[in-house]
């Protein structure tokens, strides 16, 4: 139990993959505007990021494994997760049109993110189990979501302050992430994996 | 032997993700709303926005959600309102004229070239990209995309968009692909 525990505080604050790692940059400066999209962000890719951890173990496992060629494990992955995010959006378009409209217009961009398949790809490398890989999923989107939403709360604040006009815009938004990494490292050495 | 498996493996994988997938999308379809597409049919695709919805689409969900009353398209005119009350069997009523007068006349808008000075404003607010031209080049309407809508009229900062008669009948007002004038044959023969 600490042992997952560890794994997930890990993912999400220790090598937190947007500040510490540096994945998932795209929809962490693309999504950012806003409060309420970074918080619509956050679900979808906990989402994704959960459930395809999971797939993408069983596949490794299963598949990849048995046939000795685990050298195919990126284009298994890029797949996995294609398929993932494609069968969620469809079934949550039918089942669930409020959580539809909450998640449907950033279900497709978390397909091509990088941090999804990181997390699929570290899974296998630290050689975790099916209950690790998901709480490690878990702890990766949590941090993700967690840096994502403190970011676009940051940034809309931003839009009231007097900036400089040549820091307008991107240039602020780098800095501060920049200095929000800083703060990240505080959490370096806090549990070791 | 190695290579093999490889490939099965891989066409075991994309194989099945293949068959799910086409399986949960014919399980998990999603069927627009018939009406909103019946009524969107009717409405005159113009995208002009007088309505005080984004665009025909939006327009025709609203008013399969009983948000809007039928009579706030001007382009479509007296004679939409009454294809949409007999749609809808509701009342037929007047047009509002908070939203706009319907037009005389068939017209298309045309650019005086010599006065454009290319600078893309038109092009940004056409809703159904009928004006082609780049940046500091001369812009041109194609009439044949050309609604009417006219809300490249008070973009243009040089007044070089003028309302012409439609030589055809515009988009609005036809339901079909307009019919060449001549055949093929004879425009071939015309001298040039």
């Amino acid at each position: 139990m600490t042992g997952l525990f560890v794994i997930f505080v890990s993912a999400a604050f220790v090598n937190n993959f947007v500040l510490v790692r540096f994945l998932g940059l795209c929809p962490f400066m693309g999504v950012s505007n806003q409060y309420k999209s970074a918080l619509g962000m956050s679900y979808a890719t906990a989402f994704v990021l959960t459930l395809s951890s999971i797939v993408s173990y069983l596949v490794n496992e299963y598949l990849l494994l048995p046939l000795d060629i685990e050298y195919l494990k990126t284009l298994s992955f890029i797949l996995v997760i294609a398929v993932t995010v494609q069968m969620t959006e469809m079934i949550l378009h039918k089942s669930s049109p409020l959580l539809y409209q909450v998640l449907g217009l950033f279900l497709p961009l978390i397909t091509t993110n990088c941090a999804v398949l990181g997390v699929a790809l570290l899974n296998v490398q630290q050689q975790n189990s099916l209950l690790e890989s998901a709480f490690f999923g878990f702890g990766a989107a949590f941090g993700f979501g967690l840096v994502l939403v403190l970011f676009s709360a940051i940034r809309e604040r931003l839009e009231m302050a007097n900036i400089p006009s040549s820091f307008q815009g991107i240039p602020i938004a780098l800095i501060t992430a920049g200095i929000m990494a800083l703060a990240f490292m505080g959490f370096g050495g806090m549990v070791s994996t | 032997m190695n290579y093999l498996l490889a490939l099965l493996g891989m066409l075991l994988l994309a194989g099945l993700f293949g068959i799910l997938i086409v399986w949960v999308a014919r399980k998990f379809k999603v069927e627009g709303n018939p009406v909103v597409e019946q009524i969107n049919q009717v409405l005159p695709q113009t995208q002009c926005g007088q309505c005080g919805y984004p665009g025909c689409k939006p327009y025709a969900e609203a008013i399969a959600k009983g948000e809007a009353p039928i009579n706030q398209c001007p382009p479509g005119g007296q004679d939409g309102i009454g294809k949409l009350a007999a749609l809808l069997d509701v009342e037929e009523l007047e047009l509002n004229p908070d939203n706009g007068v319907e037009d005389e006349v068939d017209t298309i808008v045309e650019i005086v070239e010599a006065d454009c000075i290319g600078c893309t404003k038109c092009i940004q607010v056409c809703p159904v990209d009928a004006i082609v031209g780049a940046a500091k080049h001369m812009h041109t309407i194609i009439g044949d995309e050309c609604t009417g809508c006219d809300l490249c009229i008070p973009a243009c900062p040089v007044d070089c968009i003028i309302q012409i008669p439609a030589p055809l009948p515009s988009r609005i007002h036809r339901q079909e692909k307009p019919r060449l004038m001549i055949t093929i044959e004879e425009a071939q023969k015309w001298p040039s």
